[in-house]
């Protein structure tokens, strides 16, 4: 029986790929850990849209964990068609490490190859007891903050560099101010968890702290998801604009002849419908039609980038967050 | 009676209380909360999330897993136990900590060494691929690195048992002409069958259960590449407790199972 089992189950899975004659276009999208859902509605969307304009059948894979962990995986062999991430650093390294995308993959597609963008965002308990409006009412001391570790989360290294932008932007450039600022800040935070999502449940279901601070999207997400629980979304004056690249892994797509459907998918990510997907889970979009239709959900402010204030990724990670860095001599280990 | 120390009489059943209350809060309460988290949102959402095809898919290749990876398991573990209780070479000590080196190590190394080996950028990973051969982030990598984990079960519980029972049944057999064969059949296995079960059991647990080593060279590939502890892990992570604990259900039935399995064998041995 144990045999026979076996045999049927291995058949069946080295069966698959025989079959390929008449089984659809097969596209892997390795992706970022909290999309799931995002790319759960574009999927369908795109599959129905390309199977119209050029009547070929799409299947559509997901993977998503840590992008600096997926990037690792595509180095080591994991096939992805596209890559759609949130940090621009975890695709160059496919450039620089492996010559798998293209030198020129930013300027590939618009607004840096970034079909969205969200920002560091605060969300507060019900009525917003603390009076929490900016980023200045983080260094009180009655108000304590949650986010993730900065050494561990790219989520929370966005929320760093935004507080420290904005400090520098109040002390005129100051970096000794500046390096106070986030020094305090980083004192009101009663617990670092590794990730986004160790926070989020550290706010919500531990109920500690007053405001937690990650992507608007998240934050709109949670607000969302726990209605009950009646918290509310309060955007900064100022926050740091947080940029989603995407890119074709071209020596992938190369080897396995998905140039076109690869690029299609990323098209469509641009594409009105794609945007407007988009958008309906909280993420801020160009496509002016999508923007005028969302704009009361997404609140004016302005964005700050990690060119102007930091001069660029590569720079901000030498600065701050290499060993021995800024935020080596602010964060005071617990 | 509530002022008097425990006399000698008391201290079992003190111990018993004391065993049954730790075997209640740290492995039946966490059993019951799976099942009773799996069902929070009734029978009808329970039904949907274990029929939701991700979850099927996993479920199938982790069986399929361990449907590949305990017969093998079970030929190299009796090779290796033979080989280690019946015959005397030199390197023998240097085979036997080989063998249990897979449980000393933690299970996500094993998967990052596999991982350096046979990755694109790997030792033997750029050779294979210029061949078309890709083992990584697929179906064959989850089978090697599981085989890698769960390697010393077999043998472990083989060696001490025949080592015990020496070789003078399978000497005897020789004189009277039986071929090494006819020896191993009719002389050797019998008198493991048992442990042999027993060992089988336990590698398939293990096999079922393996996250660590797993994670590292799936490629968390949904529906394709994604096992089930590690679809229980991403459920958990994507928000759906509720389908996550739905997920973990199938594991733990999958897990009693075995572990009923093992009990009967057991009954059966005495």
């Amino acid at each position: 029986m144990k045999r026979f089992l076996a045999y049927t189950l291995a058949l069946g899975l080295f069966a698959g790929p025989a079959a390929a004659q008449d089984k659809p276009v097969e596209l892997l999208n390795v992706s970022y850990d909290i999309a799931r859902e995002l790319f759960a509605q574009i999927n369908p969307a795109f599959i129905a849209d390309w199977k119209a304009k050029t009547g070929q059948t799409v299947d559509v894979k997901q993977s998503h964990a840590g992008t600096s962990r997926q990037a690792r995986a595509i180095l080591e062999g994991l096939q992805a068609d596209v890559v759609t991430f949130n940090q621009v650093l975890d695709v160059q390294i496919l450039h620089d490490r492996g010559n798998l995308v293209a030198a020129d993959w930013q300027k590939r597609l618009p607004n840096n190859a970034s079909p969205y963008y969200s920002l560091p965002a605060f969300l507060v308990r019900k009525g917003n007891p603390k009076k929490v409006k900016d980023w200045s009412d983080l260094v009180r001391a009655d108000v304590q903050s949650i986010f993730p570790n900065p050494k561990t989360s790219g989520n929370a290294r966005y929320t760093y560099l935004a507080a420290y932008g904005f400090a520098l932007e109040q002390n005129k450039g100051d970096q000794e101010k500046a390096k106070a600022f986030v020094k305090t800040l980083l004192g009101n935070v009663p617990v670092f968890d590794t990730g986004g999502r160790g926070s989020t449940t550290t706010f919500v279901e531990r109920e500690i702290g007053d405001v937690l601070i990650t992507f608007e999207a998240e934050t709109n997400g949670i607000k969302r998801e726990y209605g009950d629980k009646g918290f509310e979304l309060v955007t900064p004056s100022v926050s740091l604009l947080a940029e989603f690249p995407v890119s074709v892994v071209d020596k992938v797509a190369e080897r396995k002849g998905t140039q076109a459907v690869a690029k299609g998918y990323l098209d469509y990510l641009y594409s009105e419908a794609g945007q407007e997907i988009l958008a309906k889970h909280f993420n801020r979009v160009h496509h002016p039609k999508v923007k005028e239709k969302y704009k009361a959900q997404f609140p004016d402010l302005r964005l700050i980038t990690v060119e102007q204030v930091f001069g660029g990724w590569e720079k901000a990670n030498k600065d701050h967050f290499a060993e021995g860095g800024i935020l080596d001599q602010v964060f005071v280990k617990r | 009676m509530a002022h008097r120390i425990p006399a000698a009489g008391a201290m079992p059943k003190l111990l018993i209380g004391l065993g049954l209350l730790l075997t209640l809060g740290f492995i039946a309460t966490p059993i019951f909360v799976i099942f009773e988290q799996a069902f929070s949102k009734g029978l009808a959402f329970y039904l949907a999330s274990v029929q939701d095809p991700d979850t099927i898919h996993a479920v199938l290749l982790t069986l399929a897993t361990t449907v590949v990876v305990v017969p093998i398991n079970i030929v190299f573990g009796i090779a290796a136990a033979w080989a280690i209780a019946k015959f005397q070479f030199s390197g023998k000590k240097l085979l036997l900590t080989l063998l249990e080196l897979p449980f000393s190590i933690s299970p996500i190394v094993a998967g990052v060494i596999y991982l350096l080996l046979y990755g694109s950028q790997g030792l033997f990973g750029g050779w294979l691929e210029s061949y078309g051969i890709r083992l990584m982030f697929s179906w064959p990598a989850i089978v090697l690195v599981t085989l890698f984990v769960t390697s010393p079960f077999v043998a472990r519980e083989l060696i001490p048992l025949m080592q015990v029972q020496g070789n003078d049944p399978e000497e005897a057999a020789a004189t009277l002409g039986a071929s090494g064969w006819q020896i191993f059949r009719r002389v050797t296995l019998p008198a493991i069958r048992w442990a042999l079960l027993y060992g089988a059991v336990l590698c398939t647990a293990r096999a079922i259960g393996e996250f660590g080593a797993v994670s590292v060279v799936s490629g968390n590939i949904r529906g394709e590449t994604n096992t089930l502890p590690l679809q229980v892990e991403l459920l958990y992570h994507d928000y759906n407790a509720v389908g996550a604990f739905a997920a973990a259900s199938l594991l733990t039935v999958i897990a009693v199972i075995t572990l009923l399995l093992k009990a009967v064998l057991e009954r059966y041995q005495r």
